[in-house]
């Protein structure tokens, strides 16, 4: 069925090594957060109860890792077949950055030995959607397992297990579609019990569902070329330019009709004058929208999507715009009251980026001893 | 001067060195220093006239006098045989009636301009003052002649200083303070009811040794002694400040010695110093609320005798170290460390520096691909 | 059209509508519960003792928070995992007059408000935050918290406060002094900062009788006299009587906020200056609730996605399967 082999090669590259480094003292600080309680190296206090653990790790992380999530509608929905040798890597991708992010929650957790309770009936609260987002994007990771499982079934021989697999996958295809849709956009709705702390131009009330789940399918899409352009300079695999440009092609679709709805509602609400306010608000709101605006730009051509390297930069540019856009709303331009302020600090960064090392070293040995990508050219 | 102290021992049969001790604790107690307190020492000592007094009772329950018999420095005897001369005192006089008056008058006449002016007890006005007369004259006129020749005029208690107990409302006696029916003149007023024994004989110390009165306040109460609020010297004020209250007179707060506040102590808005002097020598707190009981304001004209005993007191001040937080001050606000944003930097700088790498090796791999 | 297409269409069509019509579906406020008691907080008796900060801090067991500056007692800045009730002050100017909005000083209590419709209960993926049905006092419960610190975004106020500086910490707010072990109320008693509290700024009673008694405040100027009880307003220990200094703002702060609040204040200086948040009157989490309800009440929504998507996905693996 495919045509994935594992690419081999050494494990202990320079880039692993380094990263092995940042993860190393990342778990340091982790050491400290459990022994010494979360303030010891977080800055997280009373105004600003949650700092990039939650909003990198968890809410933006998630974002990054819905490339399993954006193929799949493609693939499935759509019935696009031809992106199939793209959708195991963006699996991979999904099922770490998914797993990285769950850990992410987990260490924020300020009494994480009780997790538990969210899985208990008798204490769901079906009115929050902390409850929802917890228990989704629970399943989706063990979803994800099971997505991912026939690249591990195939390098072990277990053939029988795989076929009987295969025909329950589209089970979990569609819960792999299904989840997402729910938890990204409920991570939007954060955003509304929040109130007046988040400031106007992020705080569209009934619209941040679907905000958050356009950016996220857009970022999805976008990791998709990252990922896989990285991934054909790293290992040295064939162009795939032809299928990324039509990803392309998405993400213009996609980004015209969030900006529609993003615009329409701050002109409709009256809040135009915090554009060019020229405060700070308004300062990351033009960086932010610039960010976005970008790929639109440079993706309208099909000779530009065609580009591999405007492909490449206009992805870039969508996940620092789908990423700026949630660090605006939850972090930057957050306001709980006057007093109030936060900045990471040096060990808050660290553990972030030491989970993000670990991702990087997880795939690079993945992708080397499980058949995820491919050798071979593809029409 | 050794000379004179030599005399003085003789004199008043006690050695230089207590009497010297004796100085410095009045001189103490006004806030002076110790040469200061040499000064007044050797004032005394100077075998020259003792400094006439002239005291006059008004409308009054002879508290004033009555602590002064209590004083321990100088004692009652000392300071009216050996130290100033009593030339009128109602209720220290050994003789009465008419030859008493007539000796009064001649001593005013004979130390014109030299003499020291008591008042004790308040002045009624209704009625031309008929509501007290002392040898058929009344207060009113009496006040008023004894002040026309005084060196200085001292209105001793609550009563002379704004009329105490007699001009709360109605006062019906249109009784006033000594200073009321004296305009012009500069009347030293020492309020308490009583009044501490010690403001008023450092006052005193202070006008024969230096021939000045004390820094005065706005009412014209020395302010060594009327200069704070009870509220800033009392020994609860830290049960004040932790919100320890005694809640009714003999529950367990009140017997743990609590804030009377609650009680209705008006020591936030009563200025004196009774928490620090204290009253009879017996020291261990013996003042009205360290015994227990809460102060009812009796210096002050519109507390005391005015406001009821158990409503609250005004809190006039809000001294440190009753510190309070702003609004915005918050627990643990953490700036951005120099450390921290270049970190966040070089992260985000790694990820755009990646995407660069990436581009510039997909050029290659495209322009080789095409060849 | 192609019946796929048309699936595909109807599929994207029905999450859209569901997000646009959120706006009909939003339930409305809560109501204040059946026997609500609360406190009101009178900001012009407060003579700033901290009466109510130390009685709190030893009613609920809490440490003090020392500066090492000298300060022996309670010198807590704002709420905090130690600090459940704070005096501040507004200054100024010169800060001369007590409760003048300029030139002047005020003091403010904060501590939980337990909303009529709390954000923090509303939040709340475990319960670990309830609102009482009867009494409507917000009490949190460690056992069932997993210390995700929603509710700490989900208050207006800013009053949950977790213990950072403790690996096994806990969430902290005033609980009207009736959580489990101590129920003073429940046990016939008031709070312990009501109970204090020498000038009766803080009252304690049921929320009606609270909200008629600030609306007589209201009718009065400065220069009248009135008898300000004390304690329990339904059965008061005490009065006092006081004249007016300062003429109250024509505002119960509480009474409309966000659904309104059981713990009431009133005061000389405007709100905002006092550090109140902009609210209006609609509460966050009837407007947050309304948006979950319409995605995700009895799953119906997904449910039927997860129809359509199923059948979808499985007729063009087995095309796509077909093909290879």
């Amino acid at each position: 069925m495919s045509h994935a082999k594992p690419l081999g090669g050494s494990i202990f590259t320079p880039a692993f090594m380094l990263c092995l480094v940042l993860f190393v003292i990342g778990m340091y600080f982790l050491g400290v957060r459990f022994m010494d309680g979360m303030g010891a190296v977080a800055n997280i206090n009373g105004g600003f109860p949650w700092g990039i653990w939650v909003v990198y790790d968890v809410v933006i992380g998630t974002a990054l890792a819905c490339g399993g999530y954006a193929l799949a509608i493609t693939i499935y929905v759509f019935n696009k077949g031809q992106y199939h040798p793209l959708m195991r890597a963006a699996l991979l991708a999904s099922l770490l950055g998914y797993a990285l992010g769950g850990v992410g929650a987990f260490i924020d957790m300020g009494r994480y030995w009780q997790f538990y309770n969210l899985l208990l009936p008798w204490h769901m609260n079906f009115n929050a959607v902390m409850l929802e987002v917890g228990l989704c994007v629970t399943t989706y990771i063990l979803v994800l397992v099971i997505e991912f499982a026939p690249a591990f079934l195939e390098r072990i021989g277990a053939h029988g297990v795989l076929k009987i697999l295969n025909k329950m996958l589209f089970i979990f295809i569609a819960l792999g579609i299904l989840l997402p849709t729910m938890h990204q956009s409920s991570l939007g709705s954060f955003l509304i019990a929040m109130g007046y702390k988040v400031a106007p131009l992020w705080q569209t009330v009934h619209f941040q569902p679907l905000l958050a789940l356009l950016t996220a399918l857009t970022m999805g899409f976008s990791i998709v070329i990252f990922e896989a352009s990285a991934s054909q300079v790293a290992f040295d695999l064939p162009d795939e330019t032809s299928l990324l440009s039509k990803i392309g092609k998405i993400i213009v679709g996609l980004l015209l009709v969030y900006l529609v709805v993003r615009f329409g509602e701050i002109i409709l609400n009256g809040k135009v004058g915090y554009i060019f306010a020229g405060d700070k608000n308004s300062l990351l709101f033009l960086l932010e929208t610039l960010l976005f605006i970008f790929p639109v730009v440079a993706l309208l051509s099909q000779k530009m999507r065609q580009n591999p390297r405007v492909l490449l930069w206009a992805a870039v540019s969508m996940l620092f715009a789908g990423s700026l856009y949630r660090f605006n709303a939850f972090l930057f331009t957050y306001d709980p009251g006057p007093g109030y302020s936060y900045f990471p600090s040096v060990g808050e960064v660290m553990v972030t980026v030491g989970i993000v090392a670990f991702e990087i070293m997880a795939y690079m040995v993945m992708v080397k001893m499980l058949p995820v990508l491919h050798k071979e050219a593809h029409a | 001067m050794q000379g004179d102290f030599d005399a003085l021992e003789k004199r008043l049969g006690i050695s230089r060195r207590d009497f010297l001790k004796y100085c410095t604790g009045i001189a103490a107690t006004l806030g002076l220093s110790t040469s200061e307190a040499i000064a007044m020492a050797e004032a005394v000592a100077k075998p020259k006239k003792r400094p006439v007094v002239i005291w006059l009772h008004g409308q009054e329950c002879t508290g004033p006098t009555e602590t002064m018999l209590r004083s321990e420095h100088p004692t009652l005897e000392r300071l009216i045989l050996e130290m100033v001369s009593l030339e009128y005192h109602q209720t220290l006089d050994a003789g009465a009636g008419h030859q008493v008056e007539h000796l009064k008058e001649l001593s005013m006449k004979e130390n014109a301009g030299k003499y020291l002016l008591v008042v004790e007890g308040s002045i009624p006005t209704r009625d031309g003052g008929v509501y007290c007369k002392i040898a058929g004259k009344t207060m009113l006129a009496h006040t008023v002649e004894a002040a026309e020749n005084a060196a200085a005029i001292i209105a001793f208690g609550s009563c002379a200083s704004w009329g105490g107990v007699q001009s709360s409302g109605p006062n019906p006696t249109g009784a006033v303070g000594a200073q009321a029916v004296l305009p012009g003149k500069t009347v030293v007023n020492i309020p308490g009811c009583p009044p501490n024994p010690y403001n008023f004989l450092a006052t005193v110390m202070h006008f024969l040794t230096f021939g000045t009165l004390p820094e005065l306040d706005s009412q014209n109460r020395p302010k060594f002694a009327y200069g704070r609020l009870i509220h800033e010297n009392c020994e609860r004020r830290p049960h004040f400040d932790a919100g320890r209250f005694a809640k009714e007179f003999g529950d367990e707060g009140h017997k743990k010695g609590y804030c009377l506040y609650k009680l209705g102590c008006k020591g936030p808005e009563t200025y004196s110093n009774c928490p620090a002097v204290e009253f009879n020598d017996v020291g261990g707190g013996t003042w009205p609320v360290g015994v227990g009981h809460p102060c009812f304001g009796c210096t002050e004209q519109g507390v005391g005798f005015t406001k009821p005993l158990f409503s609250l007191a005004e809190v006039q001040t809000h001294t440190p170290p009753n510190a309070f937080p702003s609004i915005a001050q918050r627990e643990d606000t953490p700036g951005m460390s120099a450390g921290a944003a270049a970190v966040a930097g070089a992260a985000v700088g790694a990820a755009v520096g990646a995407a660069a790498v990436v581009s510039t090796r997909l050029g290659k791999s495209d322009s080789d691909s095409e060849t | 059209m192609d019946r796929r297409t048309f699936l595909k269409t109807a599929g994207a069509g029905v999450a859209g509508a569901a997000c646009i019509s959120t706006v009909a579906d939003a339930r409305p406020n809560l109501e204040p519960a059946p026997e609500a008691v609360g406190m009101l907080y009178d900001s012009t008796l407060c003579v700033g003792c901290k009466a109510c900060v130390t009685a709190c801090k030893e009613v609920n067991d809490m440490t003090p928070v020392d500066r090492g500056d000298g300060h022996i007692y309670d010198s807590a800045l704002d709420l905090s995992g130690d600090t459940l009730n704070v005096i501040k002050v507004y200054s100024d100017g010169t800060a001369a007059v007590k409760d003048s909005e300029e030139n002047g000083f005020a003091f403010e209590k904060r501590s939980c408000m337990h909303c009529v419709d709390p954000g923090c209960v509303s939040v709340c993926p475990v319960t670990a935050m309830r609102r009482d049905p009867l009494t409507g006092i917000v009490t949190h419960h460690p056992d069932a918290c997993i210390g995700c610190r929603t509710c700490m975004v989900g208050c207006p106020y800013n009053v949950p406060q977790f213990e950072y500086d403790n690996a096994f910490g806990r969430i902290h707010k005033c609980q009207m002094c009736n959580q489990e072990g101590l129920e003073r109320i429940n046990k016939g008693g008031m709070t312990a900062c009501a109970e204090v509290c020498p000038t009766g700024a803080t009252l304690f009673g049921p929320r009606s009788m609270l909200m008629e008694e600030a609306k007589r405040r209201m009718e009065l100027k400065s220069g009248d006299n009135y008898n300000f009880p004390r304690g329990d307003i339904s059965k008061p220990e005490s009065y006092h009587e006081k004249e007016l200094e300062a003429d109250y703002q024509n505002h119960i702060w509480g009474e409309k906020e966000a659904g309104g609040t059981n713990v009431l204040h009133i005061s000389a200086i405007p709100f905002d200056k006092l550090g109140m948040p902009p609210l209006e009157d609609r509460s966050y989490a009837s407007v947050s609730e309304g948006v979950q309800h319409t995605l995700y009440k009895y799953m119906a929504l997904p449910a039927a996605a997860m129809a359509g998507l199923t059948y979808v996905v499985k007729r063009n693996k087995d095309n796509h399967d077909g093909e290879e």
